[in-house]
């Protein structure tokens, strides 16, 4: 057990390994815009991955290209419309509300209503059942016990 | 009724929904420069890098544009198909060299054929970014004015040339 933390904890560093987060920007706010874009933009290479997760060569270049953007004064919005402009909703992984987009917003919402609708139905459904009688149950088992001995 | 038709219903929805997801590509992504006209650029020829290519000098005719690399294996897949289109004349396909050797792309023009008329080197990708680039090999279709008339993302095929760029080929040139 012992010898497993042991092993664990020198997993601990790899989790550290950031990518190319270097130099920070001068500016405390820019650097945290810099790193808040790097978790919400999608490495279209390796879709699944933020391109501050990622490796790939594209990944890198929109690294740089965020860093430059920001370097020149530009805020969130505008970095945004940068990258929708060229890639698209997809690039974005909170991506804009349009009506192409409004169905993947609303979606969580609506199933969760249609759950609540198919559970008070099922409810109804239930209540409106006579209640059995516990102690006719109880009486009617004893018999049939006593009918077998 | 409703007992039945209802979970048939949605069974019967969420299975098309599937299926149809079955049959997409997840690594297309949709371009939004289609219908708008191509960011503009300057860069250096691959031939010649004293010499700059620019967007202008694309403009007046409908037009392809590839963007390949040494490294980009699909590219490498469709290049016999490139060299076929190009020997049909039909429209003149130009090369974007996307963050390459420029050695090395000169060499596999020499050893595989060259069917571009230009080819602009982009060596940091930055122009490739101003394009929506995302994976190699993408091939734009441009009409006369730069517009974006259509974007195929993997190797072309002579099918795909037929059946996504001739239709629309004609169509731009209003043989349509």
């Amino acid at each position: 057990m012992s010898r497993w933390l042991l092993l664990l904890l020198f997993m601990l560093p790899l989790t550290g390994v950031a990518i190319d987060i270097k130099d920070p920007l001068d500016n405390p706010e820019q650097q945290a815009l810099y790193e808040r874009l790097l978790k919400e933009v999608r490495c279209l290479v390796c879709q699944n991955q933020p391109i501050g997760d990622s490796n790939a060569p594209l990944a890198s270049d929109l690294r740089r290209e965020i860093r430059n953007l920001i370097e020149q004064g530009q805020d969130e919005q505008e970095i945004r419309g940068f990258l929708l402009a060229r890639y698209g909703d997809f690039v974005l992984y909170r991506p804009r509300f349009t009506a192409a987009t409004a169905l993947l917003w609303f979606a969580p919402g609506l199933l969760l209503l249609a759950g609540f609708w198919a559970l008070w139905r099922v409810v109804q459904r239930r209540a409106s059942l006579p209640i059995p009688d516990e102690d006719e149950e109880q009486a009617e088992l004893l018999a049939a016990e006593a009918r077998r001995e | 009724m409703l007992r039945f038709t209802l979970p048939i219903g949605l069974f019967l929805g969420l299975a098309v929904f599937l299926l149809v997801g079955l049959g997409r590509d997840p690594g297309y992504v949709p371009s939004p420069l289609i219908g708008r006209p191509l960011p503009a650029f300057t860069l250096p020829r691959l031939d010649d890098p004293e010499q700059e290519f620019s967007y202008s000098q694309m403009l007046g005719e409908v037009s392809l544009l590839n963007v390949w690399a040494t490294w980009c294996i699909g590219c490498r897949e469709e290049h016999q198909a490139l060299m076929q289109i190009a020997a049909t004349n039909e429209v003149p396909i130009y090369g974007l060299n996307w963050k390459d050797d420029p050695t090395m792309a000169r060499r596999w023009l020499e050893q595989l054929g060259d069917p571009y008329v230009v080819v602009a080197m982009d060596l940091d990708g930055r122009v490739a970014i101003d394009w929506g680039v995302y994976g190699s090999p993408e091939t734009f279709l441009l009409d006369a004015d730069g517009q974006v008339l259509y974007k195929h993302v993997a190797p072309i095929t002579l099918e795909i040339w037929e059946r996504e760029f001739m239709p629309r080929i004609r169509a731009a040139r209003g043989q349509g």
